[in-house]
């Protein structure tokens, strides 16, 4: 067994199971010995001793003096008026110490509401009426957990039922009205438009193909498995607010805070600890934070408030919920042409999307995927509904998932239509050239699609399946073989077109390398699992030689981390991840100074050799980065600045388009309808590769992601808006028995802008899979006629339409 | 709400304390005891990330009562390395890459640690099914999987070399 202390050992220089026949695309490259553990290594993750030992720290585990608890009191309707709220019997109870209601919060300077970050406004507490089911209606503070959670049925509302409304098309008719508060009794929120109409129309009227789908992105929930949460710490005497809280951009909520409080911004300190999951979720600003930071502020003690998982599920923000009608036109010669896409986002009871605010449905264009076509017209819509507001990520950047979802589907139902097999239907139309400017606007930075598509053909054996299909179809046995060659766009984003409420989308990294040789260094994103106080380090051990194990990466503390706009929609690497390696090369130039200074010599004679600067020619007269690093406190040149430390704040010139092509098979029991997934081969460009193993783990997970909403989630609300889906017993995540065994590779294009050459690769999987495993359950199908099966494709619907078509047991 | 003293040990440490009747398991271990690897993730039985041992079986704590431990041996994520060296399990997640965000972990490992003790020599479908009952949202179980699997070839070869370091507390 290995010693607790013997942490840092065991790096396989490559990765296991790399291809036999591995040509320039595929292999990663490495630069640095396993001793200094820079990019391309399996370097074993530095958090994660903590974790399998049980010492990890997230929000429920931070336990103050004389804290208190909060619950909440949330709404049995999705639309009713208040008539009154009785809380005189929970104020009774031993140990109760606050009830706040929606007059409390309008008291203390017009609390009760909030903004979105889509600059709509969004109830903290109601005063008047609610708008959606489990709306937080009000909050109780006790003593103990158990208290607070006996005391919120101690509190009597009285409602009046107002009629709801729960289907975006009801509600485009403005029969019920959502949002009375607003001067525009409409549920109308914005239209947008991207792309050239009339170029559009007129390559479908000329089109000799045209092919329609209507389809619908269900609603679906993160399901991080640590809940929300949060303990406030507000200390009256030093006026100081101090906030753990699980939030995937702790440094725009500390503004967000500011702004929405009045409180100071210095006298706000947000951490986020350890967080179990984010996705997207742990992004909005929850109605329960700010009850809970008042609660802290009234009684001037720490409170804590944790979501339970109904709570979660019901409330927070949901991810998808799009409502699309699609058309792709193709030439004579099964060209495609162009996409005319006309789209209606359910927003919920606010426009509460985590998206860049001039972005209403977020990058949403990039829907024309890995295809050159002549023109496209994309057009959507928001509707208010009295369902919970939100349209977060759910592991995907800002809407890309709906996108690729239409592009794949309607892609497979051309090639059907054509009847072309969709493998030589994508390759014909792939986009070739790069940089690319798409129809609607975006500038692909770089692309190898055919390449990716070959290696996943070829790892699944293609040919080979369709001959097997083939012999079982005959047999009357259902199998489908399902392909996705998507394109994502991630990493927003340059400062020109990204900011979130105003604040631009750079992101940050300061880094302080100590006189020993070690270094801390600190981001402005914040890790939900994603490994970064590893890969951070192997990306400052790859510019500067530091070994990866002597750089301490943080994030998370608003008090000591530069100022990020955090991490969600792949944007890490991309951001901050170079501005690791700018401010790293910041300090290189430093270091080549001093260098040149020791050794006596110009700065023009020095070269770099993974670790040191040595003389040109004479490699044995060099100064390491440690010796480097020892001189800047003890024995720097005169007339330069002591230390050695730089920051960085990144502002990227694009975004980074990592792409990939899954291919999926699946097998379907005639008597059952379910759907098993027997082999899903995943090939991914990430660019550059900072750690293999993470890189495998970001997508298997991503996989199982998408594997989830093709066959299995959906939150589902009955007519009166109640959802029905608030457990997990409801609502169905994945376990290890419906999750296949991921067969991963890749291939590698770097990205030209990026410093690093890398892309992101989080949330690609999710992005990529959905439409790989409906169009194998499609093509299983369609010689019964089946066309189109709508998400989640439960074994009911395949059941029925097994039934509707003749096909028995 | 009535209260009653309870005498238990956890990870060989006996306690007595007295709780109420209603108090959860996993509140007991967590805000008593301060053993905060044990996690909730949805209070319904469903998620597992509150697995611990009770008397070697692996229980989901948030729908167990405090009081119906008492008198039993739990074993909780805290107790599962010894003397400073790690658990095959431990070694295997770690070295595997079994963990992302880490939430699930401490559930996934104590699920793990009752299959290898009833089947040290599981198959592939065996881990997926003896871990079924623990939800992760990050890994894809691919690497859970590996990580179970690394932990079962570690545990055989170290019986055989060391004559049995029982991995039982």
């Amino acid at each position: 067994m290995s010693h607790l202390d013997d942490r840092f050992e065991h790096h396989t220089p490559k990765p296991e199971g790399a291809s036999a026949k591995v040509d320039l695309v595929d292999e990663v490259q490495i630069k640095t010995p396993p001793e200094i553990c820079g990019m391309g290594h399996r370097m074993k993750r530095k958090e994660d001793p903590r974790f399998i030992q049980g010492k990890g720290n997230y929000v429920d585990d931070v336990k103050l003096p004389g804290m208190l608890y909060m619950d909440i009191v949330r709404s049995p309707y999705a639309h009713a008026r208040i008539v009154s709220i009785d809380d005189s019997e929970a104020l009774a109870t031993e140990g109760v110490v606050a009830v706040i209601k929606g007059q409390d919060l309008e008291a203390a300077g017009g609390l009760h509401w909030m903004p979105t970050l889509m600059s709509d406004t969004q109830m903290v507490l109601p005063i008047d009426k609610v708008v959606y089911y489990a709306q937080e209606v009000c909050a109780v503070v006790a003593t103990d957990r158990y208290i607070a959670a006996d005391a919120i049925e101690k509190i009597f509302v009285e409602y009046e039922p107002l009629e709801p409304v729960v289907d975006p098309h009801e509600a485009m008719k403005d029969k019920v009205i959502v949002r009375e508060d607003k001067e525009q009794k409409t549920n109308h929120i914005w239209h947008w438009e991207a792309g050239d109409k009339e170029a559009t129309d007129r390559v479908f009227s000329e089109a000799a193909h045209v092919v329609e789908q209507t389809m619908h992105i269900p609603r679906l929930h993160v399901s991080s498995i640590e809940t929300c949460g949060m303990v406030a710490n507000y200390n009256k005497a030093t006026e100081h607010m101090q906030i753990y809280m699980t939030s995937q951009a702790p440094h725009a909520h500390r503004t967000v805070f500011a702004l929405v409080s009045g409180l100071p911004e210095h006298k706000i300190q947000i951490i986020s600890p350890d967080i179990g999951g984010g996705f997207g979720g742990k992004v909005p600003v929850y109605p329960g934070y700010v009850c809970c930071a008042v609660a802290s502020l009234v009684t001037g003690k720490p409170v804590k408030w944790i979501e339970d998982r109904s709570e979660n599920l019901q409330a927070d923000s949901f991810a998808r919920d799009y409502h699309i009608t699609a058309e792709m036109a193709a030439d004579a010669d099964g060209m495609i042409t162009g996409l005319r896409v006309k789209t209606l986002s359910d927003c919920g009871a606010a426009d509460a999307a985590a998206n860049p605010s001039k972005f209403p449905a977020g990058l949403y264009s990039i829907c024309t995927g890995s295809y050159d076509m002549q023109a496209a017209h994309i057009e959507v819509d928001g509707v208010y509904t009295t369902k919970p507001p939100g349209g977060v990520a759910y592991r995907c950047s800002f809407r890309v998932t709906e996108a690729v979802h239409m592009i794949e589907r309607v892609t497979d139902i051309m090639a059907a239509e054509l009847g072309q097999d969709p493998a030589e239907l994508r390759r014909k139309n792939f986009i070739r050239e790069f940089p690319y400017k798409s129809p609607t606007g975006w500038e692909y930075d770089s692309g190898n699609y055919e390449a990716a598509l070959d290696k996943a053909m070829e790892t699944i054996g293609y040919a080979e399946l369709r001959r097997e299909q083939a012999e079982k179809r005959a047999r009357g046995e259902l199998m489908g073989i399902g392909i996705s060659s998507f394109t994502e766009v991630v990493g927003a984003g340059p400062s020109r077109d990204y900011d979130i409420l105003g604040i631009k989308m750079f992101d940050s990294a300061e880094i302080r390398i100590h006189p020993t040789g070690k270094a801390i260094a600190r981001f402005g994103t914040k890790s939900q699992g994603q490994g970064h106080e590893t890969t951070y380090a192997q990306i400052i051990a790859e510019e500067l030689g530091l070994p990866a194990a002597d750089v301490q990466v943080e994030e998370g503390d608003t008090d000591t981390a530069p100022y990020g706009l955090g991490t969600y929609a792949s944007r890490s690497t991309p951001t901050a991840g170079a501005a690791g390696a700018m401010a790293a090369r910041k300090i290189k130039a430093k270091a080549k100074k001093i260098a040149a200074y020791l050794l006596e010599v110009g700065e023009d004679d020095l070269e770099w050799n993974v670790d040191r600067f040595q003389v040109k020619g004479s490699p044995e007269q060099a100064k390491t980065i440690q010796d480097i690093a020892f001189a800047a406190y003890t024995n720097h040149p005169p007339g330069m600045e002591a230390g050695l430390e730089a920051t960085d704040y990144y502002d990227p010139p694009n975004l980074t388009f990592p792409f990939g092509t899954y291919i999926c098979v699946v097998d379907i029991d005639k008597g059952t309808g379910e759907v098993k997934v027997r082999r899903f081969v995943a090939i991914d460009d990430c660019g550059h590769i900072i750690n293999p193993m993470v890189v495998e783990g970001q997508v298997h997970g991503g996989l199982t992601m998408g594997l989830a909403p093709a066959l299995f989630e959906e939150i589902v609300y009955d007519e009166n808006g109640q959802n029905l889906s608030g457990t997990f017993a409801d609502y169905l995540l994945p376990t290890a028995v419906e999750s296949p065994k991921w067969e991963t590779g890749h291939t590698i294009t770097p990205s030209p802008h990026h410093p690093l050459g890398a892309k992101g690769i989080g949330e690609s999987p999710t992005v990529g899979a959905p439409p790989a495993i409906v169009n194998a359950v499609v093509d299983a199908l369609s010689h019964l006629g089946v066309k189109h099966i709508e998400i989640p494709i439960t074994p009911e619907k395949v059941w029925k339409l097994l039934r509707e078509a003749g096909v028995t047991d | 709400m009535s209260k009653h003293t309870i005498t238990l040990t956890v990870n060989g440490n006996e306690f007595t304390r007295e709780v109420e009747s209603r108090t959860l398991l996993v509140h007991f271990v967590r805000e008593d005891l301060d053993l905060t690897g044990t996690h909730i993730g949805c209070d319904t039985t469903s998620c597992g990330a509150c697995t611990l041992l009770v008397n070697g079986r692996a229980i989901k704590s948030c729908t167990m009562f405090a009081v119906q431990a008492n008198g039993a041996a739990v074993e909780t994520i805290e107790g599962v390395a010894q003397n400073g060296d790690l658990h095959p399990l431990q070694e295997g997640f770690w070295e595997k890459h079994g963990l992302q965000c880490g939430y699930c972990t401490p559930g996934m490992i104590m699920s793990a640690k009752q299959l290898l003790e009833q089947n040290p020599n599981p198959t592939e479908e065996e881990i997926r099914w003896g871990i079924s009952g623990n939800l992760c949202r990050c890994t894809g179980y691919n690497k859970i999987v590996e990580a179970i699997q690394y932990a079962a070839a570690k545990a055989r070869e170290g019986q055989t070399e060391a004559g049995g370091e029982e991995a039982s507390s």
